[in-house]
């Protein structure tokens, strides 16, 4: 026999199959192995038409820009204008999204009420309650009314400068909550009655309404409890967004919320975060042609969230026809999720790669949050791993963050001539791609073609 | 702004004598009423106001936070009553769907009838329901003592977490579903339990708290006749053998 006759089967290189990818094999190996889904944090991860699919048609010869540190370019914004005795009023179109403490720890609720001061927004409670730290930081609170009504109460409400019912959220659209055994500590236990420990799922439907006819009068309910002062928002998760906003607009919402696929979660199933609901991108183009056909554009405020990140992707939104952007893991992001280290004392860096791996993952590929071992310190109810987030180190990395997004929203917004960053539109945007294109409702790139229009 | 019903400056206000104040629900918009016991109501010393008239209207006495009794002469809509403190309020007719709801103290008497829902996800207080209850009676409860003289809906007390629901006659399908470590007595028939919900023997203590909630409940019962239904705690933790049948 001779040597350089190749062995038998050698010829065939490592062919790996499409259908059975090695990522499908993990994931049937691993339910083989658990007989249960798998719940993780974050959102969608897989790619998806997004922001990053349109571009700005900035100005030149047929209109002009304006100049970049001499000529103001507005950013207050006006949400809850429709019936609210005191709308809510930010500096900018920015605000940070609803993350529950349980999910999210109290020095964590403390640094984000602080930048959101400083910067003249928003921030928002979430499932399991108000903190009195929340509450003492932020200028201005959005108290969610969640199915669960952990910790709810009328003298939080009162407090409260804004009131968000949630019907559903991006990642989950249609799911309930759900908060490993490892993060009910006893203060988070206490706020939401329950005992300590216990794998909790808490509801995905109100307990108290059932429907749109119901919400009108649950609306009305919140209203008179707080005297009509405080606007109310309705959130859900971007399914059928053209419905729901007619809904939500019908049964009196001051505000809508839309949150895309790619909003994250501190624990869902895994199945239910990359298959159900549909991208940010489209979800805005729909809601507001839903306020369009109302009449009511401008009348009934508009925020996405879902996959916002930078200055880049809130002009985009803004362009598209929101009123503003609110925002979850980049801020997670900018307090150090998945960074491979935690900071000390406003400098020191004291790596935790070797934490990460622990838990099964890399600083940059982190989803962990469920599992309550946040190495940063972010998602946990810890009483160690909560002391890696200083208060003070994380509200100026959360405020940096969003002076950024700012500077970098209103540098587009000049460029395209606009003294206002509300006055960013549609027509400001091409798309790159046809399906960006067709889900926009913008011109592919170099032709004047709308899939689906013309 | 759109327009809305708002305090209608052309209206008289309510005369109080001896502390009691009557409000014609036929002459004041709900949102004058909800004012008046708001913000009215404890500056002008009122201890009882007479709601006439209520015709069934909806958020009627909601978000009150004072010492006062609230008598409403006839049927109410929904959420009477919704996320009370302290105040005691009487419905001298059936009411609506949730009733109370999210109720922190006081009291909520219905002398009839109450729809769905009744004192969802209530926290605290006292919510009596002389008649029956329609469905999820006593959902998402968190603490509050709900008595039921008559018979409950289907789902009753579905992931009630804590307080106690005491039903004299019977319970419908599914009753404490998904239950945390809320309690359910029935005199009655249960029609079927829900996930995780099982009966439990009945102790001394069972038969003081059911004494002690009938007696400030008003409701005439013998103690000794009544079931105990609490959680198996069998959902409080993930389980790969479970049928997932939940
Ligand atoms: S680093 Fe912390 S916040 Fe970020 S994904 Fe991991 S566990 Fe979640």
């Amino acid at each position: 026999m001779s040597e350089d006759r190749p062995a038998p089967g050698r010829h065939l290189r490592l062919e790996e199959s499409y259908s059975f990818s090695s990522p499908v094999i993990d994931y049937i190996q691993h339910a083989a192995e658990h007989g249960l889904y798998e719940i993780r944090g974050l959102g969608a991860k897989r790619q998806l038409p997004s922001f990053d699919d349109l571009v700005f048609l900035t100005a030149s010869l047929s209109r002009y820009p304006l100049e970049g540190y001499r000529e103001r370019c507005e950013t207050t914004t006006l949400l809850g204008t429709r019936f609210a005795k005191n709308p809510v009023e930010l500096n900018i179109p920015i605000t940070i999204a609803g993350m529950s403490f349980g999910a999210l720890s109290a020095n964590v609720k403390q640094a984000l009420g602080r930048a959101a001061t400083e910067v003249g927004t928003s921030t928002t409670t979430g499932d399991g309650g108000m903190t009195a730290e929340e509450r003492e930081f932020s200028r201005t609170l959005v108290y969610q009314c969640l199915p669960s009504r952990y910790g709810f109460n009328p003298d939080d409400l009162r407090r409260a400068d804004a009131v968000e019912i949630v019907i559903g959220q991006g990642a989950k659209p249609g799911g309930g909550g759900m908060l490993l055994g490892q993060k009910i500590s006893p203060r988070v236990a206490k706020m939401r009655t329950l005992p300590e420990g216990i794998d909790q799922r808490s509801a995905c439907r109100h307990p108290d309404w059932v429907g749109p006819d119901d919400l009108v009068i649950k609306m009305n309910e919140l209203r008179e409890i707080t005297d009509w002062k405080i606007p109310i928002y309705v959130k859900f998760g971007a399914t059928r967004v053209r419905e729901d906003v007619k809904l939500a607009v019908k049964s009196g919402a001051d505000v809508v919320v839309i949150d895309g696929m790619q909003g994250g979660t501190a624990a869902t199933q895994q199945v239910f975060i990359e298959h159900a609901g549909i991208p940010t991108l489209p979800a805005v183009r729909l809601a507001v042609e839903a306020l369009e056909e109302m009449n009511m554009f401008g009348k009934v405020q508009l925020i996405v969230s879902g996959g916002i990140r930078s200055g880049a992707d809130c002009a985009k939104a803004l362009a598209l026809g929101a009123d503003a952007v609110s925002i979850g893991q980049g801020v997670l992001i900018a307090l150090g999720c998945n960074s491979p280290h935690y900071v000390r004392q406003q400098t020191e860096k004291i790596d935790v790669t070797e934490e990460y791996h622990r838990l099964g993952t890399a600083p940059g590929y982190c989803h962990h949050c469920h599992t309550g071992r946040c190495p940063v310190g972010v998602t946990t109810q810890d009483s160690v791993l909560e002391q890696r987030l200083d208060p003070d180190w994380g509200a100026t990395r959360v405020k940096n963050y969003l002076k950024t997004l700012t500077m970098e929203l209103t540098t587009l917004a000049r460029a395209c001539g606009k003294s206002n960053v509300h006055h960013l539109e549609r027509e400001d945007l091409v798309a790159l791609t046809v399906e960006a294109a067709a889900m926009a409702g913008v011109p592919l790139a170099g032709t004047d073609w709308i899939p689906g229009r013309s | 702004m759109e327009s809305v019903t708002t305090v209608s400056s052309g209206s008289t206000p309510p005369q109080v004598i001896n502390g009691q104040v009557s409000l014609d629900a036929s002459r004041y918009s709900t949102r004058e009423i909800n004012d008046f016991l708001h913000h009215q109501a404890a500056l002008l010393g009122v201890k009882q106001v007479r709601i006439l008239n209520p015709d069934g209207q909806h958020n009627l006495a909601v978000g009150l936070d004072l010492p006062v009794e609230v008598e409403i002469a006839g049927h109410a809509g929904y959420f009477v009553g919704g996320m009370n403190k302290q105040a005691v309020i009487n419905v001298d007719g059936n009411v609506g769907w949730s009733v109370a709801e999210n109720m922190m103290s006081g009291t909520v008497r219905v002398r009839g009838f109450a729809s769905e829902c009744a004192g969802a996800s209530g926290h605290g207080g006292l919510l009596v329901i002389e008649g029956d209850a329609s469905s999820r009676c006593g959902i998402s409860m968190k603490g509050i003592d709900i008595g039921v003289g008559g018979s409950v809906g289907h789902m009753s007390a579905f992931m009630a977490q804590a307080g106690t629901l005491l039903i004299c006659g019977d319970a419908a399908a599914a009753l404490g579903d998904s239950l945390y470590e809320a309690v359910i007595y029935v005199g009655g028939r249960i029609h079927s339990l829900g996930a995780d919900a099982r009966e439990e023997p009945m102790t001394p203590q069972d038969h003081d708290r059911i004494r002690q909630l009938l007696r400030r409940a008003g409701l005439e019962r013998d103690s000794r006749n009544f079931k105990r239904i609490a959680s198996a705690k069998s959902l409080y933790h993930w389980n790969v053998e479970a049928d997932q049948e939940y």
